[in-house]
């Protein structure tokens, strides 16, 4: 139970650090690298709590797809960010005052509600404790038969994100010359070879 | 020391807050912007998923499942918008995009 908490301790630290620097960071592409970092110690933590599948879909979908997304449109686009930053100073003081004062009113409802009677005692056990299900297994079970529709809709949502993501970025450029195979293949030998006649003495054309 | 729900709460407290804090600070770069955004989902997953496990009901990883999804979808939609702005305009300074007088 020690190494629990030593190593909840570890990751949350981890994680926080990690999260000051992706707002704090001079470098976006650093910042995307911290973000990564913030990703997999929240998938630590989920372990820790017992939450497996939902930890390594989080390192799948969050680094594997959504942070490298962020690097390359990052890398991607060419950007002067130590211009973007000149207003970093000015904008200090406001946001530290309402992170500040959000911070301090999240913090007093968590422990307002557990010192609260009739509250949550702090220390439950283990969900998977009791349970004989593997935590996969369990939330396969209750996504495809209670949640069925939900999920449909989540595919759908992707679905959609997708083709927008398509029909957003292409775009047909009408200035380059392209290769028509269509075209390639329609020509016939009557219409491009020709045999002429030279006469002796004199060019071809 | 046993490790509680209120641990949890608090360090997605954090860095919900981070995110925000990540908002106002960064005024004039929309990707840091989404990252910060990005940084807020995960704090309510977070919150989901430390609440599924300690009221004992599978209910709330399910959900953070769709917060995932719905993550994912922002982000690509997000991007996407960025680049075709940038390609339009040559910039993404947040101050600069006021073509539609917002």
């Amino acid at each position: 139970m020690i190494v629990q908490a030593v190593l909840f301790y570890i990751f949350a630290a981890v994680a926080v650090a990690s999260g000051v620097m992706v707002v704090a960071s001079r470098n976006p592409v650093h910042s995307v690298l911290f973000l990564i970092v913030t990703f997999f110690n929240a998938a630590a933590l989920f372990v820790l709590i017992g939450a497996e599948f939902l930890a390594m879909i989080l390192v799948i979908v969050y680094v594997g797809a959504v942070a490298v997304l962020f690097l390359f449109v990052v890398m991607m686009l060419n950007i002067d960010f130590l211009q973007l930053r000149s207003g970093f100073v000015r904008y200090l003081p406001v946001g530290a005052a309402i992170g500040v004062v959000l911070l301090a009113e999240l913090i007093f409802i968590v422990f307002g509600w557990f010192g609260a009677p009739g509250g949550p005692s702090a220390t439950i056990a283990s969900a998977t404790a009791g349970l004989s299900l593997s935590n996969t297994r369990a939330l396969g079970n209750i996504l495809y038969t209670r949640y069925l529709f939900a999920f449909q809709a989540a595919g759908l949502i992707l679905l959609v994100a997708m083709i927008g993501a398509i029909v957003l970025t292409l775009r047909q450029r009408a200035d380059i010359r392209r290769q028509s195979i269509s075209a390639q293949l329609a020509r016939t030998r009557a219409e491009t070879v020709e045999v002429v006649k030279v006469p002796l003495g004199s060019g071809s054309s | 020391m046993l490790i509680g729900l209120a641990h949890y709460l608090t360090v997605a407290a954090i860095l919900f807050t981070l995110g925000i804090f990540g908002i106002f600070l960064n005024r004039k770069n929309v990707i840091i912007m989404l990252m910060s955004i990005e940084l807020m989902l995960l704090a309510v997953t977070i919150n989901f998923v430390a609440f599924s496990v300690f009221l004992n009901n599978l209910t709330g990883q399910a959900f953070a499942m769709f917060v995932l999804t719905v993550a994912a979808a922002e982000a690509a939609i997000g991007l996407a918008i960025l680049v075709v702005y940038f390609r339009n305009r040559g910039t993404i300074r947040v101050e600069d995009i006021n073509m539609m007088k917002g």
